[in-house]
């Protein structure tokens, strides 16, 4: 049992675990303090000093996020001390600020901007240093925007790129009043190692690092007769939009969204959850194509593992990081990206649409999708496969801006055709999701028996540690898997790159030895993506997972190859799994980039 | 460019490839090149395997990691309080004349680059200034043309 220790704040007792923060002991009784560089998910930094609180026989004020509770201790948080100091300390982050709230993309959802409206900070108390500052905008890169003008140095985005995702491809440049968040020489981010996760969007709590929306385009498309316009939703953003709409954390809105999108204006709404389970089929197939060749065939050009594709900051932190093992990832697309290339050619074809008038709309958890979107490779349709890739967070501000009443919504259901998807596609969004509806698929296929978990739940792959391992032993399979019988198919998970990282190291040590490797570039998989609800913490990322089950649970089907769907799409257009049309439009290749 | 490749690795052999190796192999480049090169920096990421924005933070951080090409002589005046009340800008002024370019410049014949600096230590001794890691204090408009002077002729 952890020790605990008793402490007073404002004149309340209580008893904390040994190791709790002043800031942790004051939350537990319901006594807010403000904070700007505090993250759940990160190491504590200390620097921004906005949560200074007064605690008795210290001479100064101290930083509550930063001080472990001790025995005896006696803390105020709401004296004059305090508040002058609290005051201060956000004067002087505006008096570097360039506070046009107005035009600011974070306004409203804005931590800086709450805690002064909070102080009522109407006559700054300081000269307003912007003028002589020479801050610079970064809009060029098809994800983010990086605004040092609304930069308050508190360091939450240095510290997620370089803990939670092992880049750092933003640092701390300079010093004093010099200082500022910077990539490697400043270059633009689109042109260093970013992976465009968005994570550090996800976490910095003013308008310095945002997404790129796309939300006037989308617009502009819809308004435009001429055009048919539509819109995919990914796995993860029907557990999440609720949360940006009023709703709970954990809140399944599927059909609330459906509904949302059509009284948008979208022509077709329609499911990446229906590419999902077409990714299962055809990376299913190529995994057992691969352990074929290399096992049966004794094909050393055949790279093992086989790392999974659909995440693409996971994608690009391979290409600059691990070049050597592009041959290792699946070709397979993601599913946007299927989608992308189907909607402008099987989908066109059975509408009877000409695919130059359509408009392909994504609505992703993610910031990296857009920069996949853009990706030259994603053309295989003629045309560019997904036209305009937004964040939940962005339909949100659409929901919003269309006077939906989001919550008051009946459900609905997604269009057809591409719409229809399986229980295995929903768990796509969250760690160990596409591992668990590959083994249900695979299983399946290799042996004739449906995978040996209770109720198809496969419950080694899933959860929230960093890296996790299961294997499945396969016995009395079918005579066409003869090759495989008595192997046993060593998998692994990981979610973030950081435990990314940690598994290539691994691997390339050769002290690992998988046949098939998951990875999704954020924490928690696409439920924890950049482009989802902020804020996003460990907390509100197991909400989000729950969720994720329950869907997956309460679904008709829940192995992709039962999908009618994707049973069609194989009879009618693609043929087979790997077969000819699938690598022209469902595959991919990649390319290696520069370390820096 | 493989001479910048082969410095880095020697001094990653001679100092190591943690992250405490990183500052003295940026001062080991500065010594050989006067400044830190993005081709440099770069290097030294991928031979420490850590990120290029990492030691682009590092050799940003610290005034004597110079990241902009410099001369074979770099000249540090004192800015500092004491110095300017002892005479600093008539000392600068004086360097400016003889050397012909201003604070931030460097020489055509790329042999002399002209700084400011923050204290140096020598309040009791100013105005003060450094020539690469050599002091001189209590420099006065003929001293220094006379130091200029020698290190025009003789170096
Ligand atoms: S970052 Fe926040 S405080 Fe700054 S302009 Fe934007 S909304 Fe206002
Ligand atoms: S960019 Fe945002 S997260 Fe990063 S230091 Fe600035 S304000 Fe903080
Ligand atoms: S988007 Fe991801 S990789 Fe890029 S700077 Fe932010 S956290 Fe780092
Ligand atoms: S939140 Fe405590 S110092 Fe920033």
């Amino acid at each position: 049992m952890a020790k605990t220790v008793n402490l007073k704040i404002d004149g309340i007792s209580v008893s904390v675990e040994q190791g709790t923060t002043v800031l942790g002991a004051a939350k537990q009784i319901n006594i807010h303090i403000p904070t700007l560089c505090y993250h759940e998910d990160l190491c504590v930094a200390g620097n921004c000093r906005v949560c200074v609180v007064e605690q008795e026989g210290a001479k100064n004020l101290v930083a509550s996020c930063a001080m472990p509770a001790s025995e005896g201790m006696i803390i105020h948080t709401n004296t004059h001390k305090v508040r002058n100091a609290r005051r201060h300390v956000v004067e002087l982050l505006l008096s570097e600020h360039n506070a046009d709230c107005t035009k600011c993309y974070k306004n409203t959802k804005c931590e800086l901007q709450n805690l002064a409206s909070e102080m009522v900070i109407t006559e700054p108390m300081f000269i307003d240093l912007v003028p002589f500052k020479e801050y610079k905008i970064d809009k060029q890169s098809p994800s983010i925007i990086k605004d040092n003008s609304k930069c308050i140095r508190c360091q939450r985005c240095v510290r997620t790129c370089h803990e939670l995702q092992h880049v750092s491809a933003l640092g701390v440049a300079y010093k004093g009043d010099h200082m500022k968040i910077s990539t490697f020489f400043e270059n633009p981010m689109y042109d260093v190692v970013c992976t465009n996760c968005g994570q550090c969007v996800n976490r910095c709590p003013t308008g310095a690092l945002v997404e790129k929306n796309y939300i006037d385009q989308v617009w502009e498309a819809i308004y435009d007769p001429n055009k048919h316009v539509i819109v995919q939703t990914a796995p993860a953003t029907r557990i999440a939009l609720g949360e940006d709409l009023g709703m709970e954390s954990g809140s399944i809105v599927t059909g609330k969204m459906a509904a949302s999108l059509r009284r948008l204006g979208f022509d077709s709404v329609l499911d990446t959850d229906f590419t999902a389970d077409l990714t299962i089929m055809e990376e299913g197939t190529e995994l057992l194509t691969r352990l074929k060749k290399a096992l049966v065939d004794k094909d050393t050009s055949i790279k093992l593992p086989m790392f999974t594709s659909c995440s693409p900051g996971w994608i690009k932190f391979i290409e600059h990081l691990y070049p050597e093992y592009l041959d290792n990832l699946s070709t397979c697309k993601s599913p946007q990206q299927m989608f992308g290339a189907l909607a402008k050619t099987y989908y066109a074809q059975k509408k009877g649409i000409d695919p130059a008038s359509i408009v392909s709309v994504s609505i992703m958890p993610c910031t990296a999708k857009k920069f996949e979107a853009a990706r030259p490779e994603m053309r295989d349709s003629g045309f560019q496969d997904v036209d305009l890739g937004l964040t939940t967070r962005e339909l949100a501000v659409m929901i919003k801006q269309a006077g939906i009443e989001f919550e008051s919504l009946a459900d609905e259901k997604f269009d057809s055709i591409m719409g229809e998807s399986t229980g295995a596609a929903v768990i796509f969004g969250a760690t160990g999701g596409v591992m668990e509806a590959a083994l249900r698929t695979a299983y399946e296929l290799i042996t004739g028996r449906e995978v040996p978990f209770k109720n198809l739940n496969i419950t080694a792959v899933r959860g929230m540690e960093g890296v996790r391992e299961a294997s499945v032993k396969l016995e009395n399979v079918l005579p066409a898997w003869s090759f495989l019988e008595g192997v046993e198919l060593k998998t692994a998970v990981a979610h973030g790159l950081t435990n990314a990282h940690q598994i290539m190291e691994a691997i390339k040590k050769g002290e690992a030895h998988y046949h098939f490797v998951e990875v999704m570039g954020c924490p928690g998989g696409c439920i924890g993506g950049g482009g989802q609800p902020i804020p996003t913490t460990p907390e509100i990322r197991k909400k989000r997972a729950e969720a994720i089950y329950r869907e997956d649970e309460g679904m008709k089907l829940r192995k992709s190859h039962e999908n009618p769907e994707v049973i069609q799409i194989y009879k009618e257009f693609l043929g087979e799994p790997l077969g000819h049309k699938s690598h022209e439009l469902l595959h991919t290749h990649y390319v290696p980039r520069k370390r820096v | 460019m493989p001479e910048i490749k082969e410095l880095v690795k020697q001094l990653a052999d001679k100092h190591g490839r943690n992250r405490e190796s990183l500052l003295p192999i940026l001062q080991g480049i500065v010594t050989e090149e006067r400044y830190i090169s993005d081709f440099a920096m770069t290097e030294v990421a991928r031979e420490l395997d850590m990120s290029a924005a990492l030691v682009y933070g590092t050799a940003t951080f610290y005034s004597f990691l110079d990241t902009k090409p410099r001369g074979k002589y770099v000249i540090r005046l004192c800015k500092t309080i004491t110095c300017d009340m002892k005479g600093k800008k008539q000392i600068l002024r004086t360097l400016e004349d003889l050397l012909k370019i201003e604070v931030g410049e460097t020489t055509k014949d790329k042999k002399f680059t002209l700084l400011e600096t923050n204290c140096l230590g020598w309040c009791h001794k100013g105005p003060a200034m450094l020539i690469n890691d050599e002091v001189y204090t209590e420099i006065t408009p003929e001293k220094v043309s006379e130091i200029i002077g020698d290190y025009m002729k003789n170096r």
